[in-house]
């Protein structure tokens, strides 16, 4: 067992974890943040994605030792504390880019680190950000619809309606 | 409601049903708020993991599990014969069917002493943590010895085939033929005859979220199950049985689900398992699946093999189609076998047939069992039927668009009666829609006049690229009914408790929005609680496209009852008659005059007070229970169009566009319709091209990790452009038709449409799916040397 100390969303957090317990694991279970979800446990589907050090990490294939110490950013850390959503969050809302909501978590923060580095991505450039996290819902169009609403950008597509 | 966004205009009051409503469901889920099955913390919980046979069909000679259950941290390994002091049958029911029962061909809870596909559960193990109970289960020792497999079906009916389990004589399930008119005088007297063998593959509905159960002790031999299913009160009424339990001492509910998809619309071992040890052992348990586990043990379908034999006049007219339907069905049918019966009954779909014969049998093999997934055999129909359109258009040198248009049910013969019964054994009745218009308007909007200009100019740059079409209708709203009770509270807010399932649908917020308007409320002050066993006494949940239109009519109904409640509790309580009164805005107003109530006094005074005088000719509470009822489907229909690119030398296609035309009758929320019809057309384009649940001649399955199987990402498709057509369906109070599967039902058949027809120069046949890179390119290279 190791004693693993780090900081999530700007607060220190601590708990017990095996050398093998996955970073997804220890948050959700032994943190409670249980926003991360596991779509897939092998690196795939992008559900348990998490920002570690400001990069994105799939927290299903990192070790919580290897994040001992490390700066974590996680869906729930996304709201202002009083509970407002994000302008990346209330764009998810506006243009319906959520339905079960189980992939959204791993999407927001997929975007999150997309749009630190890129501030006007192109439509292809977040299809192509997204395109580690799988969404069976609701087939990409409205998550790219709300990123392009969140950044001012434009859809190059046809809009029919 | 928690968590609005209070900045938000509210919306105005009875204006809210037809508008793009912002979903109640987000706010919490955007939150990473959202409570799904495995985020349920109980005290204690202990956590489960599942032994699941390696062997595709074996004996199992001997389980020896003492080493694992002498594994520090694990509290328990199960096997059947541990489980049976609680069960009354080792066997599961025949679910969804009201007189329960086994057959032979149901699952067992734990097999224990054959087993017919990898990844039948054979043993449980209870520890401290999954990660324990995993190491535990790869310690159980199972010895087996080898039986004969049928990997595929239509070896599987042979009388000489093995048969997948030794307690079966013949893999044949079933058998039966459907159909009407006199094909055999339509054959003889057809202009032309054409035929073709298609097969649609199988793969899993793949919600992003596993399958999952929780099982929770209390006192006064209390259980409370939660479970990511589609169907909270069928797992209530099979767990009262399969346990023995009082009714008052079960609740079942349904948290927050990650997506159904059909998969979850099944009652599988787990769920019986997990509950039987937590009684057993007096713990609070928790199972979930890995997608490990979603690729062997989760329902999976498609896969059929059809031939097909169409009869036309000189016109291209449609004057019979015969054939034979071969259905795989894996090791076990945890259901009545509805699926083949849907495909046989849906294939004519929005046409005119006036004969057919379809001889359906239904094998076993030792593969996952099979029931519904998205489209529940719809788009195995639509892709025989579709393929068969463009066969005849192909051979008799027509467009494709008026091969169809020519056979097509017009609106003038609407409501049209099919000479086919509904599986409730009611006639299908086509209630509206006008299929001409809707391909039309598709047509127009992909521009499928001007495409052979466009592929002959591509072509001579060496380009490949090909249009294609599909059309489809869809029974939905499937009854005999769905639950909707309204409830007005004394601060005036208004619950809405149904039997529906909440799985992303957006149910809650469509709900909602017919409550918010049949009571002229905004749609905040409502809320939804769906999926709770405890809380909604009768209910069938989500699948078949039902939901809005069944559920949807008992909310609309019921609040429409509470409207007309509150305003004769208001007339007697104001004095005024009730012509003089309206209800708006969360109030009882006297017409031209300010007084008013609102209906929060009114839920107040209706809920009665000792020693207070009530108000005359009125019953108690300010709610209502409706459970609208229906053996009708409202049939939704659609029309897809897709362009596609095609790299000959690589097998790859590249989709450059994608119109679909839908049209669910009238749309409660069109922001959540247009949703539904984009997820249902990608997941049509992954069954066409990526989604290839593969397994070897030994079916030993070869895809079980998203990296071997492919769904669909962002990168690989086109801008959707999704049309919405609105004709109301006029056999419920709502005038909706169910939206959820129309939009996968025609996907594959349109893509392989538009992909064959970009390969038109080869002269290339597609009838299968998925069309793989590898299946194309060999498609193409023998038309080289043919
Ligand atoms: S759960 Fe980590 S990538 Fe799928
Ligand atoms: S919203 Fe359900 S998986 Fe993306």
């Amino acid at each position: 067992m190791h004693e693993i100390e780090m900081l999530i969303n700007g607060r220190s957090y601590s708990g017990l974890a095996e050398a093998r317990m996955t970073l997804a694991d220890f948050l959700r279970h032994s943190l409670g943040l249980t926003g991360t979800h596991l779509g897939c446990e092998h690196g795939v589907c992008g559900a348990c994605t998490v920002l570690v050090d400001g990069a994105s990490v799939r927290s299903c294939l990192m070790l919580a030792v290897q994040a001992k110490g490390a700066i974590v950013e996680t869906v729930e850390g996304l709201a202002a504390t009083d509970g407002k959503l994000s302008p990346l969050q209330q764009a998810f809302q506006d243009t319906h880019g959520l339905q079960c909501g189980y992939c959204t978590p791993g999407m927001l923060m997929t975007i999150v680190e997309l749009l630190r580095e890129n501030a006007q991505p192109s439509e292809a450039q977040i299809r192509d950000a997204i395109s580690g996290n799988i969404c069976r819902c609701t087939g990409y169009q409205s998550i790219v619809e709300a990123v392009l609403l969140a950044t001012g950008g434009k859809s190059a597509g046809r809009m029919s309606e | 409601m928690t968590g609005h966004d209070s900045q938000k205009p509210a919306v105005p009051a009875a204006l809210s049903v037809g508008r793009a409503v912002p979903r109640l469901e987000d706010p919490k889920l955007l939150r990473g708020q959202g409570q799904y099955l495995d985020d349920i913390a109980l005290p204690g919980l202990l956590e489960c993991a599942f032994l699941r046979s390696s062997a595709a069909h074996a004996k199992i000679d001997d389980l020896d599990v003492e080493e694992a259950r002498a594994m520090p941290g694990v509290h328990a390994v199960l096997i059947l014969a541990d489980l049976m002091p609680k069960l009354t049958s080792g066997r599961m029911p025949l679910g969804a069917s009201p007189t329960g029962g086994q057959s032979n061909s149901t699952p067992f809870v734990l097999s224990n002493s054959e087993v017919a596909y990898v990844g039948e559960p054979i043993a449980m193990v209870v520890a401290d943590t999954r990660y324990l109970a995993e190491d535990a289960a790869a310690r159980v020792k199972v010895a087996y010895t080898p039986l004969p497999v049928v990997t595929d079906a239509r070896a599987g009916m042979s009388a000489d085939a093995p048969t997948v389990r030794t307690e079966l004589e013949s893999n044949v399930l079933n058998s039966f033929n459907v159909g009407f008119g006199d094909v055999e005088s339509a054959f003889a007297n057809a202009a032309h005859v054409f035929s073709d063998d298609l097969w649609q593959h199988r793969g899993c509905g793949h919600s992003m979220e596993g399958r999952g159960v929780v099982a929770e002790v209390r006192p006064g031999d209390e259980l409370c199950v939660w479970s990511s299913t589609q169907m909270p009160h069928d797992l209530y009424y099979m767990l009262q049985s399969m346990l023995g339990l009082d009714q008052d001492r079960l609740r079942v509910i349904t948290p927050d689900v990650g997506g159904g998809f059909g998969p979850k619309y099944c009652l599988y071992p787990e769920e019986v398992a997990v509950p039987a040890a937590a009684r057993l052992l007096g713990r609070n348990l928790k199972w979930v699946e890995d997608r490990r586990e979603t690729f062997i043990s989760s329902i999976q379908e498609r896969d059929q093999y059809w031939t097909v034999e169409v009869a036309v006049d000189a016109n291209a007219r449609l004057l019979g189609i015969r054939g034979r339907l071969v259905h795989d069905q894996g090791a076990y049918a945890p259901k009545p076998v509805n699926l083949p019966y849907n495909s046989a009954t849906a294939m004519s779909g929005p046409y005119m047939l006036p004969s057919y014969s379809m001889d359906v049998v239904i094998v076993h093999t030792n593969k996952v069992p099979v029931s519904s997934v998205r489209g529940a055999g719809y788009p195995q129909a639509a892709f025989a039927m579709e393929r068969t359109m463009d066969l005849i258009a192909f051979k008799l040198g027509l467009d494709r668009a008026e091969v169809r248009r020519r056979n097509l049910i017009p609106p003038e013969k609407m409501p049209y009666t099919k000479k086919l019964k509904a599986r409730s054994g009611a006639a299908m009745v086509y209630d509206s829609g006008d299929y001409l218009a809707s391909q039309a308007e598709a047509l127009e909007a992909a521009g499928w006049k001007d495409f052979p200009d466009r592929q002959a100019r591509a072509l001579a740059e060496g380009r490949y690229i090909g249009i294609g079409i599909a059309n489809a209708v869809k029974g939905t709203g499937r009854g005999p009914f769905e639950s909707g009770i309204v409830r007005v509270g004394q601060d005036g807010k208004v619950s809405v408790y149904t039997g529906a399932t909440a799985m992303g649908q957006g149910i809650e917020t469509a709900l909602a929005q017919i409550c918010a308007d049949g009571l002229s409320l905004p749609v905040d002050d409502v809320r939804v609680i769906a999926g709770d066993t405890a809380r909604t006494p009768l209910g069938l949940g989500g699948f078949a496209s039902r939901q809005l239109v069944t559920a949807g009519s008992s909310v609309h109904l019921a609040a429409k009852s509470v409207a007309a409640k509150a305003l004769a509790a208001a007339s007697v309580i104001l004095d005024v008659p009730q012509a003089d009164l309206e209800l708006k805005d969360g109030h009882v107003r006297v017409l031209a005059s300010n007084r008013a109530i609102s209906l929060a006094e009114i839920a107040r005074t209706l809920r009665g007070a000792p020693g207070y005088a009530f108000p005359a000719g009125t019953e108690p509470g300010l709610e209502s229970a409706m459970h609208w009822r229906s053996d009708s489907l409202a049939y939704a229909n659609a029309c897809h169009v897709a362009e596609v690119e095609v790299t000959p030398e690589l097998g790859q296609v590249e989709i450059k566009r994608y119109v679909a035309l839908n049209d669910s009758g009238r749309m409660i929320n069109p922001m959540i319709v247009k949703g539904q019809v984009e997820g249902g057309i990608v997941h049509g384009i992954g069954n066409a091209l990526y989604e290839l649940m593969g397994y070897d001649d030994s079916a030993q399955p070869v895809t079980t990790s998203f990296q071997e199987y492919l769904l669909v990402t962002a990168t690989e498709l086109p801008f959707l452009e999704t049309i919405l057509r609105e004709t109301p369906s006029p056999i419920n109070p709502i005038g909706a038709k169910g939206v959820g599967e129309a939009g996968t039902i025609p996907a594959a058949a349109a893509i392989v449409s538009a992909v064959e027809h970009a390969l038109a120069p080869f002269k290339v046949r597609i009838s299968q799916t998925p069309i793989t890179p590898e299946a194309l390119f060999r498609l193409v290279e023998s038309s080289k040397t043919n």
